[in-house]
């Protein structure tokens, strides 16, 4: 039977009066239902670090971690660039940008690049 | 002009502070302990950190006390902080194709997962840290990002390390371009390549 692969959307509304600690949570439960999260705006850098403790306080048997990638800043720094997302980041907050967590078992591997991201799945 | 300002900000910092904790921080297999016994060997003699090709051989925070590092007339007193490698994923079967056993592997694994746990806590006992990333592999890894995020957003002061340059896939420029906010020094830790830079780099961030 050919198993096929749920994307689970996250809006900024859903996340944005919760605490850190709920927010991570929730990502975790939805990732650890073998389920890719696609978050609206961005975890912040702390967020993210406790992300990563969160997630290895829970590997186990069947679950052996996430993958993740955020979207926000081209590596193109020039000067257009820096207004425009400087201008969007005020405007947007934390909203600004995406982010991609998925479950270490269904994602291999998630290729950044200042462009774009690619999941490389596991057969 | 933006560094050597920075540099002189961090200089600041440093002024009055006996030793340096300088913490070695990076993803799994970059060469943090590599780094670490090349600075220990090329002023103690000796290499004190374990090495191996085997994913996660560090996995609690080992700590060399004392290191003086020399540059010309400059002199400093340093803590070496070799930090386990900060994964977002470990799986005891890797471990089975580097010729563990299982008993071992899932060990190891839990193990691992500490060390990463520990390496993000000690993020707040250093004073400044060199991120230590492979310049064979893509630069643009959440886990490079987290980190320098969290020190950044810390304030500690950072010198990006980028070793293994010896390899034929090794692209500096490409590190360079990923944290272009960011000085950049390339390095065969192993091979000991690069290494007078490296030192003159580190002590513009740490220059008393």
């Amino acid at each position: 039977m050919k198993r096929g692969i749920t994307i689970q959307f996250i809006p900024h509304s859903e996340l944005s009066g919760l605490g850190s600690d709920s927010k991570l949570k929730k990502i975790l439960k939805i990732v650890r239902e073998n389920k890719i999260v696609v978050l609206e705006g961005k975890l912040k850098s702390d967020e993210e670090a406790r992300l990563i403790e969160n997630t290895m306080k829970q590997i186990d048997r069947n679950f052996k971690g996430i993958e993740i990638a955020s979207m926000e800043e081209s590596a193109n720094f020039d000067f257009f660039y820096k207004i425009k997302s400087g201008l969007a980041r005020m405007l947007l907050g934390d909203k600004f940008g995406l982010s991609i967590i998925g479950p270490a078992s269904l994602v291999k591997e998630i290729k950044k690049d200042p462009s774009k991201i690619e999941l490389m799945m596991n057969k | 002009m933006v560094f050597k300002a920075l540099a002189r900000f961090f200089s600041n910092i440093f002024k009055g502070k006996k030793v340096v904790k300088l913490g070695f921080y990076g993803p799994v297999n970059a060469g943090k302990s590599s780094l670490a016994n090349r600075i220990s060997k090329d002023f103690t003699g000796e290499e004190s950190f374990h090495v191996s090709k085997i994913p996660h051989e560090t996995r609690e925070i080992q700590v060399k006390e004392k290191v003086r590092i020399k540059k010309g007339k400059k002199e400093l007193d340093f803590n070496l902080i070799d930090t386990p490698g900060i994964a977002t994923r470990i799986d005891y079967t890797d471990f089975l194709r580097h010729g563990l056993k299982e008993k071992e592997a899932k060990e190891r694994a839990k193990e691992a997962t500490q060390g990463v746990i520990e390496a993000i806590k000690w993020l707040e006992n250093v004073d400044c840290v060199l991120v230590v990333l492979d310049a064979a592999d893509n630069p643009y890894n959440q886990v490079n990002i987290t980190i320098i995020g969290n020190l950044a957003a810390r304030k500690v002061p950072v010198l990006i390390v980028a070793n293994k340059v010896d390899l034929k896939k090794a692209n500096i420029k490409r590190v360079e371009s990923a944290f272009p906010q960011y000085k950049v020094v390339g390095v065969s830790a192993l091979k000991g390549k690069g290494m007078d830079e490296f030192y003159e780099e580190l002590f513009s961030l740490v220059k008393r």
